[in-house]
């Protein structure tokens, strides 16, 4: 995985919430919330690195905060749709930047059934319907599944998404009650764009050197209409 | 991702069973990993297997068969022993700045073939890689225990004092000498590990024999060979935590090949300044008392009894019993990923199949919005759309003197924010204006016939002292016209055009002398009394550094103040 444009300007940011801060910190530590914990020394200068972000759980994980700091817990559904930046090597599929989808849900004892019941609907209304998940890894999601469907074009599986629930480490120094469950997914927009209409190269797509001939000629995206 | 690579029929043999490649496809994917390649080496089939990254114990054929096995019931979960210790490794205070944590332990009668001795190294640099964080946080040394003789020492030593045969080479050498040489291999990017260290850390045994220099090389002296019958195993690291999992990982992953299956040596680690003694590996088995119902009731499986609870968490590589609704669960040291309950359930439902689990749709009622800005936008877009202009979406990372020197306003630079490691001299800065990306679109769409009206809406970052991260994102348009005349009147009726429709008639253009723009033909565009944006026709030097041969005219405003 490639990551982290450090800012160089401002070295650092000024953290919010230092009881939160401090709360983080013991569970990285320490473990607690029946966590074990991964035992080391958490430093804040890590923390307060600037990066441009990599995926926009980043920006998730902020509105989950607010959420955990009202004062009586209210279910939510939350998506964005926006930029993320990736210190990769570049070739025709990859770029610097590109943009995420994400999906949340926040409600009391949701389950991962309510995660597969979300995903078969969403990728439904894109025109996908033969799915299969798989178990996956993320540091802040368990269960974590990767979300597969089959394209008759390439005669095969192929991964459209992301998905898990956030583990309680992260969410209870939030503040969110211990009986809510979130769930959350995500996935790619250029990708299935670029299988969608066949592109073999990503700058065909964003960026300057887009034909600005087939931004006027293609037709509108209906994706209902097979 | 880690990937491994595994001799195909290797691993057959290891399961019991020969798979076509689509079948073992499957059986990987339910569990979890993924076939990534199938590739011939030397006439030799391997599979390219991706593995979860807090997976250890399934980065070396050994664990990943044995997973594999007790996952289709082949065999129970192996049960490892730890013998006393028969050696010592002493620590000197003097590594206490440089890398402070040592452990240890012997892998005794052990058989190596070559498939064996390749898997050994392998596990090695996966874990290097990985966990080790490229041997910075955690690296191994493992060596021939028949061929030095202990106690051994852990110290740090001033560079030059340290003299030895470094494995694989041709003489003694101070490490001086042959860090100069390493400059030239592939050890080169763990030699800056060390980088202004006045020391460096060394492990010798009681006659001087140097064993390793961690991170960065081992003795040629004590190197393993396919006769090495006795292994020392030897974990340095900055990070305590992680120092032990590896050296767990390595134990249960090769005790296999023991004369006594499962079952190690300890080594007892000495920390001379405070007379501290422990002995390593540590190998912790716990127990972890879950109910049954409420581990199932996260993952909506509604059919299972505790007793087939526990069966699942057995296949998982957890051995499990019910008693009533309670299922006690051992977690072994093959099991690091195990921090919490939810790892467990999430190990149930993996062993259930999350391709089993009933769909279901929450149950609740929201009401959605948009953010303003974001409703605002799409407003706009329909607008300068119609108003015929082709909307284009180019990358938020740019040169400097793309916002700058190239724009004629060399001092722009100031606000920006730099990126401190850029690939390339294309992602410098993030963008403070839209304007490049669309000069970049007009000179890589000269065949366009004209007039060329190209517009975007997007973010563009500027410092901030106010806000947490000191920059702040806002959202701006910005339209072009670029034709046989300079179109000035198009992009100032566009302006007049949004402002209408949203409402606004509180906006002003002054004449401005911003270098960007021709002489006498720039404004700022000014929206109760704040500059929001400017406007004009393009100064011919700004169209020479983007290779614009012909005039453009152009407007861009910060729609902020709009919302």
């Amino acid at each position: 995985m490639g990551y982290n444009y450090d800012w160089k300007a401002v070295v650092s940011t000024q953290s919010t919430g230092a009881d939160y801060v401090e709360r983080v910190k013991l569970t990285h530590e320490k473990g607690g919330h029946g966590s074990m914990g991964y035992n080391y020394d958490w430093k804040i200068e890590e923390a307060q690195k600037n990066i441009l972000r990599t995926h926009t759980t980043a920006v998730s994980a902020k509105m989950l905060y607010q959420l955990g700091q009202q004062k009586e817990f209210t279910p939510t559904k939350l998506f964005s749709i926006d930029r993320v930046f990736r210190n990769e090597t570049l070739d025709a599929t990859h770029l610097a930047e590109f943009h995420q989808i994400e999906g949340v849900v926040a409600d009391r004892n949701l389950t991962l059934g309510h995660l597969i019941g979300v995903l078969s609907a969403f990728f439904k209304k894109l025109g996908l319907e033969k799915l299969k998940f798989k178990p996956a890894y993320n540091p802040y999601t368990e269960p974590s599944m990767e979300i597969f469907s089959y394209h008759p074009g390439l005669k095969k599986w192929v991964e459209i998404g992301n998905s898990g629930m956030f583990r309680p480490e992260m969410l209870l120094p939030m503040g969110i009650p211990s009986d809510v469950n979130v769930i959350a997914w995500g996935l790619s927009l250029e990708r299935p764009t670029m299988i969608k209409y066949g592109i073999n190269n990503i700058r065909e797509l964003i960026g300057p050197k887009v034909n600005l001939n087939m931004v006027q000629e293609n037709p509108i995206c209906r994706l209902d209409k097979v | 991702m880690p990937t491994i690579t595994v001799t195909r029929d290797v691993l057959y043999e290891k399961l019991g069973r020969s798979y076509t490649n689509e079948e073992f496809e499957d059986e990987c994917f339910d569990f979890g990993i993924e076939l990534d390649d199938v590739v011939e080496e030397n006439s030799v089939t391997k599979f390219k297997i991706d593995i979860p990254a807090n997976r250890y114990d399934l980065l070396c054929v050994e664990g990943l068969a044995r997973s594999l096995n007790v996952f289709r019931q082949r065999c129970g979960v192996p049960k490892f022993i730890v013998k006393e210790a028969t050696e010592r490794i002493v620590i000197d205070e003097s590594v206490s700045c440089v890398r402070p944590y040592c452990v240890a332990a012997i892998l005794r009668n052990i058989k190596f073939t070559e498939e064996v001795y390749n898997s050994f190294i392998l596990l090695q640099d996966k874990l290097h890689q990985n966990i080790g964080r490229e041997r910075s946080l955690v690296s191994i040394g493992t060596h021939d225990l028949d061929t030095i003789q202990g106690p051994f020492k852990y110290q740090a030593l001033p560079p030059q004092d340290i003299r030895f045969h470094p494995l694989n080479q041709s003489s003694v050498m101070s490490a001086p000498e042959m860090f100069e040489l390493f400059r030239q291999t592939y050890l080169k990017p763990y030699l800056q590990i060390l980088d202004g260290c006045p020391v460096y850390p060394l492990i010798t045994d009681a006659n001087g024999v140097v064993l390793s220099l961690p991170p960065i090389i081992n003795g040629e002296h004590s190197k393993i060979t396919l006769n090495t019958q006795n292994v020392l195993i030897e974990v340095t690291a900055k990070d305590r935590e992680k120092c032990k999992i590896v050296l767990d990982t390595i134990c249960t992953m090769f005790s296999e090949h023991c004369a006594d299956k499962y079952t190690c040596e300890a080594v007892e680690i000495v920390a001379m300044s405070t007379g501290n003694k422990s002995t390593t590996p540590k190998m912790a088995y716990r127990t972890e008392n879950c109910s049954a119902k409420q581990m199932c009731m996260k993952s909506g499986i509604t059919d299972l009894s505790p007793g087939n609870v526990a069966d699942l968490l057995t296949r998982m590589h957890l051995p499990s019993k019910a008693d009533g609704d309670m299922v006690s669960v051992e977690v072994g040291p093959t099991r690091h990923d195990i921090l919490h309950q939810c790892d467990i359930e999430e190990d149930i439902a993996i062993a259930y199949g999350f391709n089993n689990i009933p769909k279901q749709i929450p149950n609740l009622y929201t009401i959605g919005t948009e953010q303003e800005v974001n409703k605002l936008t799409d407003s706009v877009r329909e607008e300068v759309a119609r108003a015929g202009f082709t909307e284009v979406l180019t990358f938020s990372l740019c040169s400097r003197d793309d916002i700058s020197n190239s724009l004629r306003i060399p001092k722009a630079i100031d606000k920006a924010v730099l990126i401190a490691n850029p690939k390339t001299f294309e992602f410098q800065v993030v963008r403070t204006l839209l304007l490049p990306g669309i000069l970049k679109t007009v000179s890589c769409n000269r065949k366009m016939p004209l007039p060329l009206k190209i517009f975007e809406i997007g973010d563009v970052v500027l410092k901030n002292e106010d806000e947490e991260t000191g920059c702040k994102n806002y959202r701006q348009v910005c339209a072009l016209y670029c034709g046989k005349t300079s179109g000035f009147e198009v992009v100032h009726g566009l302006l007049d055009r949004l402002m209408m429709a949203l409402n606004e008639e509180n906006y002003s253009i002054q004449q401005s002398s911003d270098p960007m723009f021709f002489s006498g033909r720039g404004a700022d565009v000014i929206h109760g009394n704040k500059k929001i944006g400017h406007m004009g026709i393009l100064h011919p030097e700004v169209l020479e550094n983007f290779d614009i041969v012909l005039p453009c005219s152009i407007l861009e405003i910060d729609l902020g103040p709009l919302v």
